[in-house]
């Protein structure tokens, strides 16, 4: 923690020094972050991407008052949700607030229910009807196959994205999410379940039929 | 409790595959989980392709910024410094 503070401590010393480089890497590394998790409160690309714009202005007008009393990242996702919602309230949406708050009131299964036996099965209660077979380690590293993975990721509910992309692409912990996103630890789980099981199984069924 | 007796079905273990990669198992559900997949292959590699599917979305590159939005950025940026 420490040290994340004080990378945050130097960080924002050359900001308000003017530093241009600084603003130009803390942009270049959390613009697109900024653009998926503001998808989850507005409509389109287009808005999203208006979001992320005026969260860096937001930034520049609070960073002299900026205290670090949570982490600068933390800060700047908590403007970007603010802007957001009160872009949902003036564009008359209804805040998803179930989709992060109770994401698990839907149930949603991991695998299709076709792929088990029947839970009654006399032998082999909920067990595998269709197991999976083990993926063509060659056609993993396939360019196609990198194409198929980017599609299955924005295929998903908005909130699913925002967990996975800043969980599984940008490499963030759990608890980085959690304050960013402001979710329970249960919900950032369950959100990021349903995003890794229907990915998975995106990528199965592109892998299978290019076996065949 | 004797709830260890009772064995997970492959439906119920691919439920519980996020939950066991993120260490968030009961120590009790933890150990029905690693017995399940020691002796069911089809889970097996369920597993491994959940791993394998984090591991791909590591590989993805990340996005980069319109330059159109950078510059504009920039600019907001020159702007509150002499502001």
């Amino acid at each position: 923690m420490a040290q994340v503070a004080r990378g945050d401590a130097e960080l924002l010393d050359a900001l308000r020094a003017g530093d241009e480089d600084a603003f130009r890497e803390l942009v270049r590394e959390y613009q697109p972050s900024l653009v998926r998790v503001a998808r989850i409160y507005v409509p389109t690309q287009a808005a999203a991407e208006e979001v992320a714009q005026e969260t860096w202005l937001g930034v520049l007008k609070g960073l002299d008052r900026f205290e670090g009393r949570s982490s600068l990242r933390t800060w700047i996702f908590r403007i970007l949700t603010n802007i957001a919602k009160t872009r949902a309230v003036r564009d008359g949406r209804t805040l998803p607030f179930s989709a992060l708050q109770d994401p698990g009131r839907v149930p949603e299964a991991a695998v299709d229910a076709d792929r088990f036996l029947d839970p009654e099965h006399p032998r082999w209660p909920g067990h595998w009807a269709v197991p999976p077979e083990t993926w063509p380690e060659d056609a993993l590293l396939a360019a196609e196959t990198r194409e198929r993975l980017a599609k299955a990721i924005e295929e998903l509910p908005a909130s699913q994205r925002a967990v996975i992309s800043l969980r599984d692409i940008e490499g963030w912990s759990s608890e980085e999410v959690r304050n960013a996103l402001d979710l329970s630890e249960t919900n950032q789980r369950v959100l990021l379940h349903r995003a890794r099981s229907k990915v998975r199984a995106a990528l199965e069924s592109y892998l299978q039929e290019d076996g065949r | 409790m004797n709830t260890d007796v009772e064995q997970l079905s492959c439906r119920e273990l691919v439920e519980l595959v996020t939950d066991y990669l993120e260490g968030a198992l009961s120590a009790e559900d933890h150990a029905r989980f690693e017995k399940h997949i020691g002796a069911c292959h089809g889970c097996g590699v369920y597993l491994e392709q959940m791993r394998q599917t984090i591991v791909l979305l590591g590989r993805l590159p990340e996005e980069t910024v319109a330059p159109e939005a950078e510059r504009e950025l920039l600019e907001a940026f020159r702007g509150w410094r002499s502001g």
